[in-house]
């Protein structure tokens, strides 16, 4: 009976955590594993890890090289997210290995990535799957003699003060950012091709990546705005994926810590990083700019069942309903640049959805007078917002053989010939025929 | 599903067989029935013509014999997978018939752009046997309808060739015509294609016509208007018919013998058929508008000219007076002709000919502007062999029955003359056109041979009649008498006759057996089941194709489109009923292009024009394995070519080597690179395919090929049969995450 008792308790106290995990329904991440060098990142990054747990997340704290490390059981996921707040782990524990980290950013969900000088090729891996080029050179740091972060003694300018943010409500939040960003680590660099990746917060023009203890003998491979400092990758199955050349941005020292940028007069009191990372975890857990596109619904005016091919020139009426992760519910989702495609290897129709501001986007278009596979798409992708991407396939045909219109004005004097032809020739045949 | 392909289903030919069976029965017991001569030639001549009925049906049924009931090659799915439709969904279904599984993303009005007539043939013959309690599937019936119309064909040369000679040369004309391989080829059973039908309609047409011609009758014309109708309706070969039969009149118009039959009969043929031929949506007003008819127009309106001047001649009896309204009205009727003419082309009313049509006049026309009809095998120049192979005698008896035919002169030897003539001309520009020119070859030998064996026996005769005259009876058989004659005196010219009587029986033999043989050997495989003989002497079947395109209907999601080369366009969507981007149909010349463009770019760009035509699915044919040389390798050059000829990217010259077309080591790097060769050459370095030679050795074109480690990006295999004839591959969706390739860094 006891026993009884037990299981049911297990099973219950597991009800929660079944409830709350990741789904499309609920897509804001619930659980979350912390892999870090030292449990003392634990106290030294507190704040932000409080910020979660206050958000309702979940925080599972491993070493990363424990050795029961994983992050699958029986082919289902155990988290939502994975932070690796471990630069210079050179192997991960259990079952785990970079292959592991991708697939699980394949399978949808989500990873904030940091690094520091110390970034163990094992990061510089991952981030590069990711699209993301950390300075190859394993000493270098991010240098800025113009914008670095004033302090008491005259370091070498490794520890940046940046305000280069952004401009995306979805990934910073609504306020803004007042004070700069303290960054202290590597850079990294998005490559052209990578039409993924977002950088959020840019080195200023003056600023290059070399080792700050030797001198410069050749010159940095990378320099200026080029380099970035933390980025952001939202994958094609909407996993999102944090890149941050700097541990110590997330830290409780750097959090607290004033700031003055060089160069100009304003001392803040607290820096800008615990606000820009609290911002950031929310957009990289789905908190925020998560859209989700429901009930696609195509028909002909003035029907209500979706037909299985149009006929050309057909009135037809469309309609998507768009909603936006609120963290807590689904909420309708406003825009004026939604666009409708009706696509046969380039657009031929390409209209704005109107919305009623409840969700609905519809419009009424005339489909064109060329028939064919036609396709319904919705490409709809916005900085920061999950990119959605529809497409209905539909034939449309010409005409049937009787759907023409049977008696047109402008054929009446053929008629009339056709007719007075064929009376003409009756009468002419019974003149010749009896009438000789 | 075999079982019942051993048994020919009980198709109308199975009531002949009742018929004749009759007829040969009281064959056999001819003595016992007092009939006249003139009913013993009867009953004869009909027994002949049922056992000939017999014959043409089932020498095509080798290939129902050796493998099973099936469709062959490519175009006769397509035409199968229409009937099935038409029988399950009614004609009016199948007339406004939008197929988006073919030729995406365009689609194509099917009931537009075909020849319907095969199509309801085979449906009102699996009607009919429906309603007469037969429960036949509606393949059986496709797979027979080509040898029961070659039946039929036999009983029209028959009727032709006893109105252009007599009956004798009817009788061995449709006896050549049953097992003549130039037909064969076209319809043995499983052929389902317009060929089969259309053949038929074309003899059926031309003898309808000339019937009407010689007789005068509008009530012939009027039916070699609706043969005409139906020959519209099956086949694009109509326009042979309506160039050849103006061609005629204004032959007959010339030399003379132009006479108000002619007039009667081509008026009525020509006004009537017009207006049939456009009930056709595929022809519609193409039959008043486009170039190839126009020669049928001009020469109508001519023959009302030529009526018109005669009338006004009755009138006028001033010669003087007529002269110069002749020069007047001719001069008008020129000018007139002429404006209209080139008001039409000039405005595009009257569209040009075709590139087909042009390929026709002038055999290097494709070669040098139209590669997609040059690709076809069956558009190649004909070879002097093929001649041989597909005529046999008839080709020496040709000559001979030309001779004749002009030695007794008559409207109707003319015409056979003619067909005989433009119809070799089309035969040796193009392949498949053997077949149009068989039922002229076949009835002008028939002439030949019936006229010369006449001649022969009656030498015989006349001879054993003079000299047996004085016993005063008629000899019964010729064959008895001649000996009598033999013994008493031999005359010099009765040997020869009968040595060269010998001689004919002995040709004639030897054409049945050749027939017989080109048609088992050459004729009678569906090319959709390849055989082989293995290492032991025994037969080898490889079903590679099915097995692909069953794979391709079970395993892929419905809606999944596949890339191929046009060529295998019309199985994948009959038999794996998915969608195609380009298929036999070859309307859209850049859509092919774009495909062979693809085939012919490197992984990368291929991948991009993929993405754009929505390909989840490539499907390669390869024959390295097996040997089997028409594989895509093989036909490769000639995507790049039609590529090439849309996108001038795509470059001949960059694919071949030294002008030489090579996979092994020394081949071009973009050979190397490209995706058709990548696809088809994938893992196939680790593989060895014949003893004693390294892997990777390929044994259709018995080279080692050059790149044995062909690694693949974004496609992945999905599917390759047991004997690698077919291999499927699956176009990745674009990677989840955007990847950094690394570059060696410069230090």
């Amino acid at each position: 009976m006891a026993k009884n008792l037990v299981i049911f308790l297990t099973l219950i106290s597991f009800l929660p955590l079944l409830c709350n995990s990741f789904s499309s329904e609920n897509p804001s991440d619930r659980k979350i594993l912390v892999l870090v060098d030292d449990l003392g990142i634990k106290s030294s990054h507190s704040i932000f890890f409080k910020s979660l747990q206050t958000r309702g997340f979940e925080l599972d704290f491993k070493l990363a090289d424990d050795p029961k490390l994983t992050l699958k059981r029986y082919g289902t996921y155990l988290y939502d997210g994975l932070v690796l707040f471990s630069p210079s782990t050179k192997r991960l524990g259990g079952s785990l290995d970079s292959a592991a980290v991708l697939e699980f950013v394949d399978a949808g969900h989500d990873l904030i990535l940091t690094a520091d000088s110390s970034a163990s090729d094992l990061i510089r891996d991952i981030a590069t799957e990711c699209g993301v080029d950390f300075d190859e050179d394993s000493e270098a740091m991010v240098i800025d003699h113009t914008s670095y972060a004033v302090s008491a003694t005259d370091g070498d300018h490794t520890l940046i003060a940046s305000d280069d943010f952004i401009k995306s409500d979805v990934i910073l939040g609504s306020k803004k950012i007042e004070a700069p960003v303290l960054f202290q680590g590597i850079g990294h660099s998005l490559s052209s091709a990578n039409s993924l990746g977002i950088k959020v917060l840019s080195a200023s023009p003056a600023a290059y990546s070399a080792n700050p203890n030797a001198k410069l003998s050749n010159p940095p491979s990378l320099t200026g705005a080029a380099i970035s400092l933390v980025s952001v990758v939202q994958a094609r199955n909407n996993a999102r994926v944090v890149i941050s050349g700097s541990l110590d941005l997330f830290s409780n020292r750097l959090f607290k810590s004033a700031v003055q940028k060089a160069g100009t007069s304003i001392k803040h009191e607290k820096s800008g990083n615990e606000q820009f990372a609290t911002e950031l975890s929310k957009w990289v857990f789905h908190e925020r700019g998560h859209l989700k596109a429901v009930n696609v619904r195509h028909h002909r005016v003035g029907e209500t069942d979706e037909p299985a091919i149009y006929r050309i020139n057909d009135e037809v009426e469309y309609s998507v309903e768009i909603y936006e992760w609120s963290g807590t519910s689904w909420v309708p989702y406003n825009s004026n640049d939604v666009q409708l495609q009706f696509y046969m290897m380039s657009p031929y129709v390409l209209k704005n959805l109107s919305t009623d501001k409840k969700g609905l986007y519809s419009t009424i278009f005339k489909v064109p007078d060329v028939y064919g596979v036609f396709q319904f798409k919705v490409e709809y992708q916005r900085l920061g917002f999950t990119s959605l991407s529809l497409s209905k396939q539909i034939p449309v045909r010409p005409y049937r053989h009787n759907e023409y219109e049977r008696f047109i004005p402008t054929a009446f004097p053929y008629y009339g010939a056709s007719f007075s032809t064929m009376a003409g020739f009756f009468v002419f045949t019974i003149v010749y025929l009896y009438h000789k | 599903m075999s079982g019942s392909a051993n048994q020919p289903s009980p198709t109308p030919s199975a009531a002949a067989n009742v018929s004749t069976g009759d007829s040969l029965f009281s064959g056999l017991s001819l003595k016992n029935l007092k009939l006249k001569t003139k009913q013993q030639e009867v009953l004869i001549r009909v027994s002949i013509l049922g056992l000939v009925y017999i014959l043409a049906f089932i020498t095509r049924l080798f290939s129902v014999l050796r493998y099973e009931s099936m469709i062959h090659e490519f175009d006769p799915y397509f035409n199968y997978r229409t009937t099935l439709y038409l029988t399950e969904k009614g004609f009016y279904e199948f007339w406004n018939w939008f197929d988006s599984e073919s030729w995406y993303p365009l689609g194509r009005i099917i009931g537009g752009t075909l020849y319907p007539g095969l199509m309801v043939t085979a449906s009102l013959i699996y009607w009919t046997l429906r309603f007469l309690r037969f429960a036949v599937h509606i393949r059986e019936v496709c797979v027979l309808t080509a040898p029961f119309f070659a039946s039929n064909t036999t009983i029209v040369a028959y009727f032709f060739g006893k109105e252009i000679w007599d009956s004798g040369a009817g009788l061995v004309a449709a006896a050549l015509i049953a097992i003549c391989p130039g037909y064969i080829s076209r319809s043995v059973a499983g052929s389902y294609d317009n060929e089969g039908v259309a053949i038929f309609a074309l003899v059926l047409t031309f003898y309808l016509f000339v019937k009407a011609v010689n007789t005068g009758s509008l009530s012939w014309s009027l039916a070699s208007a609706f043969g005409y109708f139906y020959m519209v309706s099956a086949w694009g070969g109509y326009v042979f018919i309506i160039n050849l039969i103006p061609l005629y009149v204004l032959v007959l118009l010339i030399t003379g013998r132009f006479s108000m039959r002619s007039y009667i009969a081509y008026n009525c043929m020509y006004v009537l058929g017009s207006l049939l031929a456009m009930q056709i949506q595929f022809v519609g007003f193409q039959h008043v508008q486009s170039g190839e008819h126009m020669a049928a127009m001009g020469v109508f309106f001519l023959m009302q000219v030529v009526y018109f001047l005669g009338w006004v001649k009755h009138l006028l009896s001033d010669t003087k007076l007529f002269q110069f309204f002749l020069r007047f009205t001719v001069t008008c009727s020129i000018g007139v002709g002429a404006l209209a003419l080139g008001a039409g082309m000039a405005s595009g009313y009257i569209s040009p000919w075709t590139g087909r049509f042009y390929s026709l006049l002038d055999p290097t026309y494709a070669k040098d502007f139209i590669p997609i009809i040059a690709s076809v095998s069956e558009h190649q120049p004909t070879a002097w062999s093929s001649f041989m192979f597909d005529f046999h005698i008839l080709l020496i008896l040709f000559p001979a029955g030309l001779y004749f035919c002009f030695k007794k002169l008559s409207d109707t030897t003319i015409f056979i003359v003619m067909y005989g003539l433009t119809s070799m001309y089309f035969a040796s520009v193009m392949v498949r056109l053997i077949l149009v020119a068989t039922p002229a070859m076949c009835l002008i030998s028939a002439i030949a041979v019936s006229a010369t064996i006449k001649n022969l026996t009656s030498l015989i005769r006349t001879k054993s009649r003079s000299l047996l005259s004085g016993s005063g009876k008629t000899s019964g058989s010729s064959k008895g008498s001649s000996k009598n004659s033999l013994d008493q005196s031999p005359p010099f010219g009765k040997n020869v006759a009968i040595a060269l009587l010998v001689g004919a029986f002995y040709l004639l033999s030897r054409y049945a057996l050749h027939c017989t043989w080109v048609t088992s050997e050459a004729y009678s495989s569906p090319s959709i089941v390849l055989a082989a003989r293995g290492a032991n002497g025994g037969r080898v079947i490889f079903d590679d194709y099915r097995e692909a395109y069953f794979w391709l209907r079970q395993n892929t999601p419905p809606d999944a489109k596949v890339m191929s080369w046009w060529d295998y366009g019309y199985q994948i969507t009959a038999m794996g009923n998915r969608t195609v981007i380009v298929d036999n149909n070859t309307w859209n010349n850049t859509h092919i292009a774009t495909v062979g463009r693809a085939m012919a770019s490197d992984e990368g760009e291929a991948y991009e024009i993929m993405r754009s035509l929505d390909v989840d699915y490539v499907l390669v044919v390869f024959g390295g394995v097996t040997g089997y040389s028409s594989d895509d390798i093989n036909k490769f050059l000639w995507m790049v070519r039609i590529g090439g000829g849309v996108y001038p990217v795509i470059k001949e010259s960059d694919y071949l080597v030294n002008g030489e077309y090579r996979i092994d080591q020394g081949a071009a790097p973009k050979m190397l690179n490209s995706l058709m060769y990548k696809l088809c050459y994938y893992r196939f370095g680790e593989l060895t395919t014949e003893y004693s030679k390294p892997p990777g050795y390929d044994r259709a074109r018995g080279v080692e090929i050059g790149n044995k480690n062909v690694q693949l990006e974004h496609l992945e295999e999905a599917f390759t049969t047991s004997n690698w004839i077919v291999r499927i591959y699956k176009v990745k969706p674009p990677s989840n995450r955007p990847k950094v390739i690394k570059r060696p860094r410069i230090m």
